[in-house]
């Protein structure tokens, strides 16, 4: 069985949304070079939609099609749906990862998540309570906690 | 395969991972074959079948320890390198214990096999000195006389390294030891069949070797164990290999793979020449990347190895896109070494986790051309500014945010 899906092969050759935003309403980073994967998402975001979003990855081929996939997923997404993208979600939209490979699915969440908190803190608004009024959660913190859970 | 943005092509793949392993050579292959059809008797049994295998797996004995140097009471025959170092490092500590020497010399860069072997030896209270193999990959010996100590029980270098293909100053080492009356093993694992080795010549006790780096078949391997010194058995069972390894022998892959090293060393001086002239185009080709590196020292290396940092990108992507172009090489990065650090070769020779991600290492076959080199050449060009173009590492080198480290 070949390592990848053809799902992630596909977004991995032909990777969507690459680039940068210039202008960006909202930018998150992830990972570090030490240890081989760094992603970082752009974000343009109009009346709560997200209009645009782009992606630059350094990584193995599940980074940069977790990234890929992520972006697409999200793209035309009203941003309070955009926050409850898991990396399960990631992973199975790409035909499943390799188990030691789900970590990459995790750093696309989280680098969506960067990018939209970064986006929510320049229009100075709480995020987590925001989002998180919505659930029978408890405080703001142990929801953020939770949304960057890993799920496996 | 096609490049269809540039439009150059090759109509086959070009496998470039011979350090990995090797395809069979087709005498080999014919050997083995045969002596499974006709010649399956086992060596031990004393009617004629078994005979008949038994002078087989002794001709073979003679036929490998004369490439080598050595006679023929001096192999024995294994599962392949990995069983062939265990034995070695095993068969140097109890005589080590015998004598109250609980200490090792080895390098950083060895292979696993050794390096954690050694490992279990010092939770069996044997102390470790690993040497520096510094920023070219190579062991200096006066570094081997400074490290050995009066409860030195052995020396153990590898011939040549299996990423970065840097060949050791084994004869001086082994002149070293030999001196002081320390047991000197090497893994030769890399080295056999494609450099001159000579267990005399190179002043060593033991050597190790493992037929499927050569074009013989797999699980099969030889450790040599010069006259005088006893082998620990690491197998317990029947008597065979005089009782140094028990298990029915195989003995149609033992005699392939005395037929695939004397086919590796009668074609050696010709394909030495002519591969090391491909892998110099190759490196100089690659060496024009802009921020890349050459692992390991240019000279004193492997006539198939080229090993190279890239910055700014990752190895596991840079392999399967030139898998898609038709060619199949190796890297030291995390991903494809499957733990979360990169080689422990590349950190010996200092390279930095952020450049050591972006390793490649072609690791060429005999039949290598010129046309193939060049191909390499552009894919592995097309490649690695393919992955740039959308790596934010890069975007960050080249805007100054960080600096470059190649
Ligand atoms: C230097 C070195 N030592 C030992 C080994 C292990 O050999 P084998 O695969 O025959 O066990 C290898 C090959 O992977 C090697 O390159």
């Amino acid at each position: 069985m070949a390592l990848y899906s053809e799902k992630v092969m596909d977004h991995f050759r032909n990777p969507r949304n690459v680039g940068v935003i210039e202008d960006a309403d909202g930018i998150g980073e992830v990972g570090n070079a030490k240890c081989g994967d760094i992603m970082k998402m752009y974000l343009k975001i109009r009346d709560g939609i997200i209009e645009d979003v782009k992606f630059e990855t350094f990584g193995c081929a599940s980074a940069v099609a977790s990234s890929s996939m992520a972006t697409e997923l999200i793209k035309g997404q009203p941003v309070s749906e955009a926050m409850k993208l898991t990396n399960k979600a990631v992973a199975e939209a790409l035909d499943g990862l390799p188990d030691y490979k789900m970590h990459c699915s995790v750093l696309a969440e989280e680098a969506i998540r960067n990018a939209l908190n970064d986006y929510y803190s320049k229009q100075g608004t709480d995020h987590c309570t925001d989002h998180c009024t919505v659930t029978a959660e408890g405080s703001s913190a142990a929801c953020c906690a939770a949304a960057a859970e890993p799920e496996a | 395969m096609i490049d269809h943005q540039t439009g150059y092509q090759i109509d086959h793949m070009i496998y470039a991972d011979n350090a990995a392993t090797t395809q069979m050579s087709e005498k080999a292959k014919k050997v083995m074959i045969d002596l499974m059809d006709q010649t399956w008797g086992n060596p031990s049994s004393l009617y004629s079948t078994g005979q008949k295998a038994k002078e087989v797996l002794e001709e073979a004995r003679s036929r490998v320890a004369q490439v080598i140097g050595a006679t023929p009471r001096e192999i024995v025959f294994t599962s392949g390198g990995s069983e062939a170092d265990n034995q070695a490092l095993l068969t140097a500590a109890e005589l080590g214990k015998k004598s109250g020497k609980k200490h090792i010399v080895s390098t950083a860069f060895e292979h696993h096999a050794i390096l954690n072997t050694v490992k279990k030896l010092e939770r069996d209270g044997f102390e470790v000195t690993l040497l520096d193999v510094h920023e070219d990959g190579i062991v200096r010996p006066e570094e081997v006389v400074a490290a050995l100590r009066g409860d030195t029980c052995l020396v153990t270098v590898m011939y040549a390294n299996n990423e970065i293909g840097t060949i050791q100053p084994i004869r001086e080492i082994g002149r070293i030891c030999r001196e002081r009356k320390v047991l000197f093993h090497t893994d030769a694992v890399q080295a056999v069949g494609h450099i001159p080795v000579d267990v005399s010549a190179d002043n060593v006790d033991m050597l190790s070797a493992s037929a499927h780096k050569f074009h013989g078949p797999k699980g099969v391997g030889f450790l040599y164990v010069k006259q005088g010194v006893r082998p620990a058995s690491l197998i317990e069972g029947g008597a065979q290999e005089r009782g140094r390894r028990a298990g029915t022998e195989n003995v149609a892959g033992i005699a392939a793979m005395a037929t695939a090293l004397e086919e590796a060393v009668a074609n050696m001086a010709d394909n030495a020449a002519r591969m090391t002239k491909l892998r110099d185009r190759i490196i100089d080709g690659l060496s024009k990347i802009p921020h890349s590196a050459l692992n390991g020292a240019a000279e004193h290396r492997l006539p198939g190895n080229v090993n190279f940092c890239f910055e700014g990108i990752e190895g596991e992507s840079l392999l399967l896109l030139l898998d898609d172009k038709g060619i199949e090489a190796s890297s030291g990065s995390a991903c494809t070494s499957g733990s979360l650090d990169p080689s422990h070769v590349l950190l010996a020779i200092g390279r930095v986790h952020d450049v050591a991600h972006g390793s490649l290492r072609l690791s060429i076959g005999e039949t290598i051309t010129e046309e193939e080199a060049d191909y390499i050449v552009r894919a592995v060009k097309d490649v690695v500014a393919q992955l740039r173009s959308f790596s934010p590492v890069w975007r960050d080198l080249t805007e100054g945010k960080r600096p470059f480290i190649l």
